[in-house]
């Protein structure tokens, strides 16, 4: 594994267009938390000409709901959740300027696609890691849709958060590349 | 008769939901340290180390492994010769779930309806299965079951002339089709025969079994051999991220059937596959 690139959000254009699919990175600074119930609810907000809970431009979203924090913490156990529930939603974010994403699984040719058009990255955080993830997390604050309990937007400062580029600016995939190198045929 | 009472069925389910979400079994962690030693991906054996770490940290914090703490499952056999006192077994049950993800900070993942998607806040209803046995004990298994596995499950109802090689070609594309959504390595539960919701069934109660024990039948034990095989030959790997372990085990259970058809379902469970469980004793009232 290669060494590790550390990134201070937010992430423009120039700093992503570095990152390659494979790459090992750590995250630094804001970004902010979202999944199914809270991505319904911004691509509404959208459609209907309303605000954002925040101003999207070169952010990245973390998919992820959290247990609840036990005294002393900051979050709870806080691993990524299956990317795949927001390929409906992502390919709306992602023009109006969402740079980066943070999840887990395979994404869609839209998704892709979009991400392509418009220059963002596609991370993967270690699903099922979530005690793990949680210590690199340094601060959370509900800035949105407190209605949603674990699916309200947060607000997360994070250190040296833990990624993998998944799929890079130029579409290149990892689930793809990776699988391809150790797909063997029975002998 | 022998009796039990409601209060020690309620304390014993919220112990196994904090349980099942806190301590990672010690099946699957000796499945993570025999990865290490023959995944050739470095991405891979990287996975597996943070996953062994994020495993230590929650066994000794006391806080769940992952974030998704499940729907409650719960497989319960009761003795014939029981008597539940004090209420309901099934409320009973409920209330356990109840108490366990509010003391245990777990996550309420459940909504009352599927369509209109408000939370019940605490996690109830549980989904029970109910096995009605000789004797005076009360068996529970909790097995807290997270929807980034369950998810990518399946089932096809097989013609008989598709054979074994139809079913196992199933269950080989189901885990293909997976990828890394369901949080690899997993273990994977097959149920085959029956009826629609047997094989299901069945598929769901393999994931009990200890990872590394097979069952006890050998031609299926055989089956269940290739199946790992064919499944670790797919590439995914940890995570996803490519690689060999992309199964710590695949569980085979079988039925009979009707001599039209061939059920076969897959149930995947995620590297955090969680059971834990406990006999209750019938007292002399």
């Amino acid at each position: 594994m290669g060494e590790a690139i550390r990134i201070e959000t937010p992430l423009t254009q120039e700093k992503l267009r570095g990152l390659k699919a494979g790459d090992n990175v750590l995250l630094n600074g804001i970004i902010y938390t979202g999944r199914d119930a809270a991505h319904k609810k911004m691509v509404e907000a959208l459609e209907q000409g309303q605000d954002l809970p925040f101003e999207m431009n070169d952010q990245i979203i973390y998919f992820v709901g959290p247990t609840p924090a036990k005294e002393g913490q900051v979050i709870g156990s806080a691993g990524p959740t299956t990317s795949g529930r927001m390929d409906a939603y992502s390919p709306k974010l992602i023009p109006k300027g969402l740079t980066g994403m943070i999840g887990k699984g395979l994404r869609s040719t839209e998704v892709i696609e979009a991400m392509k058009n418009h220059g963002a990255v596609y991370f993967g955080a270690i699903g099922g890691a979530g005690a793990l993830i949680a210590k690199r997390i340094v601060s959370a604050e509900v800035i949105a849709y407190p209605e949603l309990g674990p699916e309200a937007v947060r607000r997360l400062v994070v250190k040296d958060f833990p990624v993998m580029v998944i799929i890079d600016h130029e579409g290149n995939n990892l689930y793809e590349s990776g699988k391809a190198l150790y797909r063997r045929h029975k002998e | 008769m022998k009796e039990i009472l409601v209060e020690e069925i309620i304390a014993a389910v919220e112990r196994l939901c904090i349980e099942a979400n806190y301590d990672l079994s010690a099946d699957i962690m000796t499945g993570f340290h025999q990865a290490l030693k023959v995944e050739p991906s470095t991405l891979g054996r990287e996975v597996l180390e943070r996953l062994i770490e994020n495993a230590e940290i929650a066994h000794n914090e006391r806080v769940p492994m992952c974030q998704d703490t499940g729907m409650a499952v719960l497989f319960v056999e009761i003795g014939q010769d029981l008597h539940v006192v004090g209420g309901g077994l099934t409320e009973a049950i409920n209330e356990g779930v109840r108490r366990g993800y509010d003391k245990g900070y777990l996550r309420k993942s459940v909504v009352k309806d599927p369509f209109e998607r408000v939370n019940t806040g605490d996690n109830t209803p549980a989904v029970i299965h109910y096995d009605i046995v000789p004797g005076d004990a009360l068996h529970l298994v909790v097995a807290p079951k997270g929807f980034g596995s369950e998810n990518m499950g399946g089932l096809k109802m097989c013609k008989p002339s598709e054979g074994l090689e139809g079913a196992m070609q199933f269950v080989v594309d189901t885990v293909d089709r997976a990828g890394g959504n369901p949080c690899p390595p997993i273990i994977v539960g097959v149920g085959v025969g029956g009826t629609m919701e047997k094989a299901t069934y069945l598929a769901k109660k393999c994931l009990l079994r200890e990872v590394g024990k097979h069952n006890p039948e050998e031609r299926l034990a055989k089956i269940e051999e290739e199946l790992l095989d064919r499944v670790n030959r797919l590439g995914i790997g940890p995570q996803g991220f490519g690689g060999i372990t992309t199964a710590l085990a695949v569980n085979l259970e079988v039925y009979p059937t009707h001599i039209a058809g061939m059920p076969v379902a897959v149930n995947i469970g995620c590297h955090a596959t969680r059971h834990k469980e406990i006999t209750l004793q019938g007292r002399e009232n």
